[in-house]
């Protein structure tokens, strides 16, 4: 079905990245809205709040779902049936596809940092901390290096969330979208940054390079 | 209630041009358990009576909130109310879907209306029997709207429906001048107030009332019970007050100006 | 509905899709960029009055730029019968939203969404419709600019341009542009950008409309055309310096 034409798809670019640590969660993408070499807009937030405990990457189909939810049940939805939604969101849609890389971050509901990352047709996984888009190869193995997180062959299994700080882990972040801005055409502008913990959700915005 | 031979089905008319099965259908609005709103220029307040129907059950659940700007009150039959509610709740998600935008309170109120309507002038079907208080803010400002099973819908300043609400009406008609220039506080307090006056003698406490507000950078919520439970004392302490200071002045034998909510009703001539 | 090229190409997919339907797979009759900006007391508009058969310039008096309901400009790129087609699903929405008679109406960002929902509908069914549109407006005394592509990708931002005008009018608007810009500045601006796009893009023709719309309402330029100068040096003598090369 969706071979019939390419047209029907369009890659924006971008970049996003989320680290989940003990008590803390950190999202962050960068805001350059492209196609092909030439940028639309310099400020396109693709960062999604979903609701007081998760923000997404991309897509906000589910808010529709995750707002009749709320009705529902008479309380927001936790991170972990976020993730779930999404999965099925993606998934319904399989054979064709919404072209978007995913990544949802939140807290869990003991508190703890969660992060989900996912293909375009709905194949998820809870990790420690993911990239995707088109810096996330420039990026991943940065995150591997530096994160040190326990191998998952590891048994029995151990906590994926990293043992740095807040901070730490927010400088991180700052660091490797420089670095994937230097290389990739389709990163730069402005990196947005949503640290979500205990106390609420925080944002701040980095400039990048715009070249 | 008296049967005759025009009210067997909704369609039928009386000789005197009166459908009587929607009257009835009204009629369930005044059985169910009180609902009151009021409106300020910024905030609206809308409140409930909570009664179960057995000392072992809960309650009904009578105020629904429909999307973050708009929320509804509901007196007479809560199935009813509760299919009524979702389907507003559907209208206010398409709208934002397809406007990103929220759904002025006055067209989502003349949907509901017309929704009512169609049950009037159906033979395979049957009215609401609900009444909505439909409380929102919107670009145009704060709203309070009365819907009612015959596919009528008015906007007030303060309304009552339900059991006894007479006596709540009776008691917003004499204050409702006021209203706009009011803070939410003092707009919760005249909704808790006005629920007691439905009471009728019986005590109030926050367990069987349920009070909601939405207003200028407050998206619609239901107040916790404890907030409703200090209010409530602070009012019953203000009372006490009062009936004290009005006995103290019957005893000087001057006539007796305090005792407020005593008052004979000006307006309590229909 | 139908407005689908009779091409070979459309006639194999629609048999694919078992329907008689045509659709448009590829564009026929297209109208080149539109641009916009926002200024101090609104947004302004600009585009030419072209529309291209293919490479023939076959019509030189469409009017690209239209006033939706009463705050909102909309202008298009693509496909002018696709754009007509949209005209009319407007003209339906802003009828039956004044039809209401109670004192709302739709506002630029309103509008905007809409038609992104839209044109991503018709592109789920494979069926486009074949433009980049730019919505601007004033409500409220919120300035509103946006734009919304082919299959609905949408942003908003203080200027925006479709087609060659991202290429060669954006980076002029971003260089000049500020928030307090006056009319007439704004004017200057945008007559730059369309100069340079009337020298390098060949579907350009020097006969345009500049609209703004404001608080007070909408005004539509009458056409007129830019002072042009095709003295330079490399206009009059393009081989220059490369001789031999080709």
């Amino acid at each position: 079905m969706a071979l019939r034409g390419d047209w029907v798809y369009e890659n924006n670019g971008g970049t996003c990245v989320a680290i989940a640590g003990s008590d803390y969660c950190v999202v962050a993408a960068d805001t350059r809205l492209s196609v092909g070499y030439s940028i639309y807009t310099r400020d396109y937030s693709k960062i999604c709040k979903l609701c007081d405990s998760s923000p997404l990457f991309l897509l906000p189909s589910p808010l529709t779902a995750s707002t009749i939810y709320q009705h529902q049940h008479n309380k927001q939805m936790s991170c972990p049936a976020m993730a779930r939604l999404l999965s099925n969101t993606l998934y319904y849609k399989r054979f064709f596809p919404y072209y978007t890389f995913n990544i949802l971050g939140g807290l869990d509901n003991e508190g703890k940092g969660c992060v989900y990352s996912y293909d375009a047709v709905g194949s998820y996984e809870r990790v420690g901390y993911s990239c995707q888009g088109t810096g996330g190869a420039l990026i991943m193995p940065v995150l591997d290096n530096q994160l040190k997180s326990p191998s998952p062959l590891l048994l029995p299994a151990r906590d994926a969330v990293t043992p740095l700080s807040e901070s730490e882990a927010v400088d991180l972040v700052k660091d490797v979208f420089a670095s994937a801005t230097e290389r990739d055409i389709y990163t730069g502008d402005k990196l947005e940054i949503i640290v979500v913990n205990a106390s609420g959700i925080r944002q701040e915005f980095l400039d990048l390079r715009k070249d | 209630m008296f049967r005759n031979q025009y009210d067997t089905d909704v369609t039928t008319w009386s000789p005197a041009g009166r459908l009587f099965q929607v009257e009835y259908a009204m009629e369930a609005v005044k059985q169910g358990s009180a609902a009151i709103g009021l409106r300020s220029a910024t905030h609206i307040v809308l409140a409930t009576v909570n009664k179960a129907t057995s000392e072992l059950s809960s309650h009904q659940k009578k105020i629904f909130k429909v999307d973050d700007h708009i929320g509804v009150a509901i007196a007479g039959l809560t199935a009813d109310g509760r299919v009524l509610s979702r389907y507003l709740r559907n209208e206010c998600i398409n709208h934002s879907f397809v406007y990103e935008s929220p759904l002025p309170i006055s067209r989502l109120v003349v949907q509901l209306a017309d929704k009512a309507q169609v049950c009037t002038q159906r033979s395979w079907k049957r009215p609401y029997g609900v009444g909505l208080l439909v409380a929102g803010l919107d670009e145009t400002g704060a709203h309070l709207y009365y819907n009612c099973p015959s596919g009528n819908y008015f906007e007030y300043q303060a309304f009552a429906i339900g059991s006894r609400s007479q006596a709540a009406k009776t008691y917003l008609e004499r204050r409702f001048d006021n209203f706009d220039k009011y803070s939410r506080e003092e707009l919760i307090k005249d909704g808790i107030f006005a629920i007691k006056e439905t009471l009728q003698g019986e005590k109030l406490t926050s367990a069987i009332c349920t009070v909601a507000i939405v207003g200028v950078g407050e998206p619609f919520h239901i107040i916790n019970q404890q907030a409703i439970e200090q209010v409530i004392q602070s009012l019953d302490i203000v009372e006490d007050a009062q009936v004290e200071a009005a006995a103290a002045e019957s005893a000087s034998e001057e006539p007796s100006a305090a005792q407020e909510p005593a008052a004979a009703a000006p307006m309590d001539l229909q | 509905m139908e407005w689908g090229a009779v091409s070979s190409e459309g006639k194999e997919v629609s048999t694919i899709l078992e329907s008689g339907s045509q659709r448009t797979l590829s564009p026929y009759v297209t109208g080149t960029s539109v641009l916009g900006l926002k200024y101090k007391d609104g947004v302004i508009m600009a585009a030419d009055m072209g529309g291209s058969y293919g490479s023939t310039l076959r019509y030189k008096s469409v009017e690209r730029i239209k006033p939706i309901g009463k705050h909102t400009l909309l202008g298009a790129s693509g496909e002018i019968s696709d754009f007509q087609e949209i005209l009319r699903y407007l003209d339906e929405l802003i009828i039956y939203d004044h039809m209401w008679d109670d004192g709302n109406s739709l506002g630029p960002k309103e509008v905007h969404n809409y038609l992104n929902r839209v044109m991503y509908n018709r592109r789920n069914k494979f069926n486009p419709l074949w433009n980049s549109l730019v919505v601007g407006g004033v409500k409220n005394g919120q300035k509103y600019l946006g734009m919304v592509g082919m299959i609905g990708t949408h942003y908003e931002d203080n200027h925006v341009a479709t087609g060659f005008g991202n290429h060669l009018a954006r980076p002029i608007m971003r260089a000049e542009w500020r928030e307090d810009l006056t009319f007439e500045e704004a004017v200057k601006i945008l007559e730059k950008c369309l100069l340079v796009l009337l020298y390098r893009d060949r579907s350009a023709i020097n006969k345009f409309q500049i609209s703004k719309i404001t608080e007070e309402g909408v005004t539509i330029s009458e056409p007129y055309a830019l002072k042009t100068f095709w003295g330079f040096s490399a206009f009059q003598n393009p081989t220059k310096g490369a001789e031999g090369s080709w």
